[in-house]
């Protein structure tokens, strides 16, 4: 079986293997245990300019390993509020603890009702049991 | 995570690679470990332990007869006439531009036979360029098929090894070859010191059907030691801090060693193909030049990127990463040489911001030998 990592409850979850967790309006996101596994190692998160329009299933910022180079698609839209910018110095964080200081940005989301478009943790772990690797 | 590709060559030691769940990727027509647990891990375990890669893939030529020396003296740009026997030498193979159809090692192996390392996907383009360049009382075998090769490298990897052969490895200096016994091993492998990382440590020769053995035995020879199995993805981390050349990104067939910073494997002494296009490009300067850059921002440069300075593009990125050892952006590439100084303030494009860096002296990572 291939990893699956952690799939907490409580937040949702994109096919491009983003997670956003949406209180007051607003939807705090990073990427899954999943997704950090895949990438390994982290080296460099290019945050994006607060106040930059985020558009659901869109790119919004980029992400990089020392072999790849990856986009972080919006799993809603909104407008940027808030960047992780401990993850300049501190890129790791994103595989230490992708749900935790791993975060990477908060935004202020535009249009709630886009939440239909996402998937629950279970739904989000039958979408990965169903991925060929 | 572990695929395979069938349309790909495999070496030997795929289903070790398979059992030790590594990520495989296409290279040079090879199905090749790109990493195992993680190009960071991997790397550092090569610059503070030691590090094992199946280097299998990799071409080797056997040039032999009377005339084996003049004939090599032609082709490459190093002169093999000043190696003894069981030495080595880093060559380029030129065309008649100058330009670079291989880069290759050289091994004196005895008086009269030369045995020749050259990258996985130039092997038919360099054995062809070989045969048509023959002049007569050469005999040019192509080993590929029949030859592996393991890379063991890092500040143990001489520990490593001594665990598996009587003979005293301490007696093969830098760019020195032996034929050893390797205790289990039925037959006397070639050994170098030699390598692609900034390390000391050892290439291994040998025949295919001992390479599974081979690898096992020294992933348990090195455990003491901390020894990892490293893909091509610390590989290539390891030689860009080290500054080494990859055929493809830093040199190729429009690009020449004197542009690439190889000017000392190029000994005009000596009569070569190529020589009156480089000699003539020494003497004037070459328009572009190599360059080793670091990033004062933090970003990765990538191969490819532009370059930029004073708004303008003046070259472009040959290869880039973010260095395990020095936590930042590093990079090579092309630039025009008057630009070239060491200081020197420049930018990288990436993604349409332009990022700082500085040109900085090669290597980045200098090697220290042993422990």
């Amino acid at each position: 079986m291939h990893y699956i990592g952690k799939i907490p409850d409580g937040v949702m979850y994109t096919k491009e293997h983003e997670w956003v967790k949406i209180e007051n309006a607003q939807g705090i996101i990073g990427i899954t245990d999943y997704a950090q596994h895949a990438l390994t190692d982290v080296v460099f998160v290019e945050l994006p300019q607060v106040g930059k329009k985020a558009e659901q299933f869109k790119p919004l910022c980029v992400i990089e390993s020392v072999k790849s180079v990856s986009d972080i698609f919006a799993p809603m839209s909104g407008s940027v509020v808030e960047v992780n910018n401990n993850l300049s110095d501190n890129p790791e964080h994103v595989n230490q603890n992708p749900y935790g200081n791993g975060w990477i940005v908060k935004i202020k989301i535009s249009n709630e009702s886009e939440v239909k478009n996402l998937m629950k943790a279970e739904e989000y772990k039958n979408y990965l049991e169903g991925l060929k690797h | 995570m572990t695929e395979v590709n069938n349309n790909l060559k495999s070496t030997p030691l795929l289903n070790e690679h398979v059992k030790l769940g590594a990520v495989m990727v296409p290279f040079g027509g090879w199905n090749m470990p790109v990493q195992y647990t993680n190009v960071i891990d991997e790397h550092l375990a090569t610059r503070t332990k030691v590090g094992i890669f199946d280097i299998c893939h990799m071409g080797e030529f056997l040039v032999s007869g009377e005339n084996s020396e003049e004939f090599l003296q032609r082709l490459v740009t190093n002169d093999i006439s000043r190696l003894e026997i069981k030495q080595a030498c880093y060559n380029c193979l030129c065309n008649e531009n100058g330009t670079v159809i291989d880069d290759l090692f050289v091994y004196k192996l005895e008086e009269k036979e030369f045995f020749v390392v050259v990258n996985a996907s130039t092997i038919e383009k360099d054995f062809n360029w070989f045969v048509k360049h023959e002049i007569g009382n050469v005999e040019l075998k192509n080993l590929s098929e029949n030859i592996g090769k393991i890379d063991l490298q890092g500040p143990y990897a001489e520990s490593t090894m001594q665990k598996l052969t009587d003979f005293d490895l301490a007696k093969i200096k830098r760019f020195r070859c032996e034929k050893i016994i390797v205790n289990g091993i039925d037959e006397q492998i070639l050994i170098s010191r030699t390598g692609y990382t900034g390390e000391d440590g050892f290439e291994l020769y040998f025949s295919p059907k001992n390479a599974v053995l081979m690898w096992n035995m020294l992933l348990k020879a090195g455990e003491e030691f901390g020894i990892k199995p490293c893909g091509l993805g610390a590989r290539d981390t390891l030689r860009v801090e080290a500054c080494y050349s990859l055929y493809g990104h830093e040199i190729n067939e429009s690009l020449t060693p004197i542009e690439a910073g190889l000017g000392f494997v190029v000994k005009f002494n000596k009569d070569f193909i190529g020589k009156k296009v480089l000699l003539a490009q020494k003497n004037n300067g070459p328009e572009k030049k190599l360059i080793c850059f670091e990033m004062t921002e933090k970003c990765v440069p990538r191969e490819q990127y532009p370059i930029i300075a004073g708004n303008n593009q003046v070259g472009f990125v040959t290869s880039g990463t973010f260095s395990p050892t020095f936590k930042k952006g590093i990079g090579m590439g092309y630039i025009k040489s008057e630009l070239s100084n060491i200081g020197g303030e420049i930018s990288i494009l990436i993604r349409g911001k332009e990022y700082k860096g500085v040109v900085v002296e090669r290597p980045f990572y200098k090697y220290k030998g042993g422990k």
